[in-house]
C-alpha cells in the first residue's frame, strides 16, 4: 500500500502544478493551446495520488507489487515526455515559419528595392 | 520559338572573395543569364560585392542554411516566371563553363532535373578524399535504390531545373544539407532526372560548410531524411514537356 506521507505529497505537488500553470495562462504568459497538456499532467497525477486504492489497482496490472508509488512517478515521467514530444513538433513547426517568412522577407525587399530605391 | 528565361541561382554565405568572379563568369559565358545571389545573412559584404557585379541579390534577414538559401533562389524564379534554372555554388568550384553542359538535357525537353556528377565518367578529374568517396557512393547508392533510378553523385550542387524542377523545388526542399534528399524527392515525384559528367574546382576562398565534426551530424541526418522521404507519399509530377 501507498505510505500516506506519498499520497499526501503527491497531492500537494501536483495542486501547486495546477496552481502555477493556471497563473501562468492567467497572466498570459502561457497560451491555453500549450497549457492543456500541463493540466492534464496535474489532474491525472492529483488523481492518482488522492485515489490510493485506484493506484494500487493499476500498480497490479502493471505488475508493480512492491511499491506502488513507482507507478506514480511512471505516470508523470510519460507525461513529461508527452509534453517534451509536443514542443518538439511545434519548434518544428515554428522554424519552418521562420524559414518561410525569412524568405519572403528576402523577396519582398529585393521588389521593394526595385520599385523605391533606399535615400542615402 | 522564343528563347527560354534562365535564371542562375546562387547562394552565398561569407564568399565576398569569390562571389564577384562567380558572377562575373556567369554573365561572361552568356550575358542572357540573370544571376541571383541569395546572401544568407553575411558578415561580410558578400551581398554589396555581387551587386556591384551586376547580380541580384536577395538578403535574407538571418542564417537559414543552404537548402533555405537555395530555396529561395527558385521561390524567386517561380514568381518572376523563369523557364529554366541552374544553380551553382556561391565559392566558385562550379566553372560558368560548364553551364551548357547541364543545361543542354533541360533545353532539349528531355529531362527536369540535371545534376552535374563529378563522377558519371570513371575517368573524371575529382578525386575526393577516401572518407568523403565512401560517403558520397553510400548516398549513391542509397538514393538509387529508394528513388529507382542509378545516380552517381547526389551531394552535387550544379544542377539545372526546367519549370517543372523549379516549381517542385520551390514548394519542397530540405533545409540543411539538402542535396540528397533533394534528388530523391525529385525522383520519388516522378521528375526525369538525368546527370552528366562535369568537372568541378576546388574552391578559391572560404571554407565547405561540411567540416569535420558536423560529417557525424551530416550522416546520420541524411539517413534519416531519405528513410523518411521514402515512406512519405510526394505527389505525381507530370513532366513539363511530354
Amino acid at each position: 500500500m501507498t505510505p500516506v506521507r506519498v499520497s499526501i505529497v503527491g497531492a500537494i505537488a501536483s495542486i501547486l502544478l495546477i496552481l502555477v500553470v493556471l497563473e501562468l495562462v492567467r497572466g498570459r504568459r502561457l497560451k491555453e493551446r500549450y497549457a492543456l497538456l500541463w493540466l492534464a499532467t496535474g489532474v491525472v497525477l492529483l488523481v492518482l495520488s488522492v485515489w490510493r486504492e485506484g493506484l494500487n489497482t493499476i500498480a497490479g496490472w502493471v505488475g508493480v507489487t512492491s511499491y506502488p508509488p513507482a507507478v506514480l512517478f511512471a505516470v508523470a515521467t510519460l507525461f513529461i515526455l508527452l509534453v517534451l514530444l509536443h514542443y518538439s513538433t511545434v519548434i518544428s513547426k515554428l522554424t519552418d515559419e521562420n524559414v518561410d517568412l525569412a524568405q519572403r522577407i528576402a523577396l519582398l525587399e529585393e521588389r521593394v528595392s526595385r520599385l523605391a530605391p533606399p535615400v542615402d | 520559338m522564343t528563347a527560354q528565361r534562365l535564371v542562375a541561382i546562387v547562394p552565398a554565405w561569407n564568399e565576398s572573395g569569390a562571389i564577384g568572379t562567380v558572377v562575373d563568369e556567369i554573365k561572361e559565358f552568356d550575358s542572357a543569364i540573370d544571376v541571383v545571389v541569395i546572401d544568407d545573412c553575411s558578415s561580410d559584404d558578400t551581398a554589396e560585392v555581387a551587386e556591384s557585379h551586376g547580380a541580384t541579390v536577395l538578403r535574407l534577414p538571418f542564417n537559414v542554411g543552404i537548402g533555405g538559401a537555395v530555396q529561395t533562389g527558385f521561390r524567386y524564379a517561380v514568381e518572376h516566371g523563369y523557364e529554366v534554372a541552374v544553380r551553382l555554388d556561391g565559392d566558385g568550384q562550379h566553372a560558368a563553363s560548364e553551364i551548357p553542359k547541364i543545361l543542354e538535357p533541360v533545353r532539349a525537353g528531355a529531362a527536369d532535373l540535371v545534376i552535374g556528377s563529378r563522377f558519371v565518367d570513371p575517368g573524371g578529374v575529382y578525386r575526393p578524399p577516401f572518407a568523403r568517396r565512401v560517403g558520397i557512393g553510400l548516398f549513391a547508392r542509397l538514393v538509387s535504390i529508394l528513388g529507382g533510378q542509378r545516380v552517381t553523385d547526389t551531394t552535387s550542387g550544379f544542377i539545372a531545373l526546367d519549370r517543372a524542377g523549379i516549381e517542385l523545388f520551390a514548394a519542397e526542399f530540405p533545409h540543411d544539407y539538402p542535396e540528397v534528399e533533394a534528388t530523391l524527392v525529385a525522383l520519388r515525384s516522378g521528375l526525369r532526372v538525368t546527370q552528366v559528367q562535369v568537372d568541378m574546382r576546388e574552391r578559391t576562398t572560404g571554407s565547405s560548410s561540411i567540416t569535420f565534426i558536423r560529417s557525424l551530424y551530416y550522416i546520420v541526418k541524411v539517413m534519416l531524411a531519405l528513410l523518411v522521404a521514402s515512406l512519405r507519399r510526394y505527389p505525381r509530377l507530370e513532366g513539363a514537356r511530354q
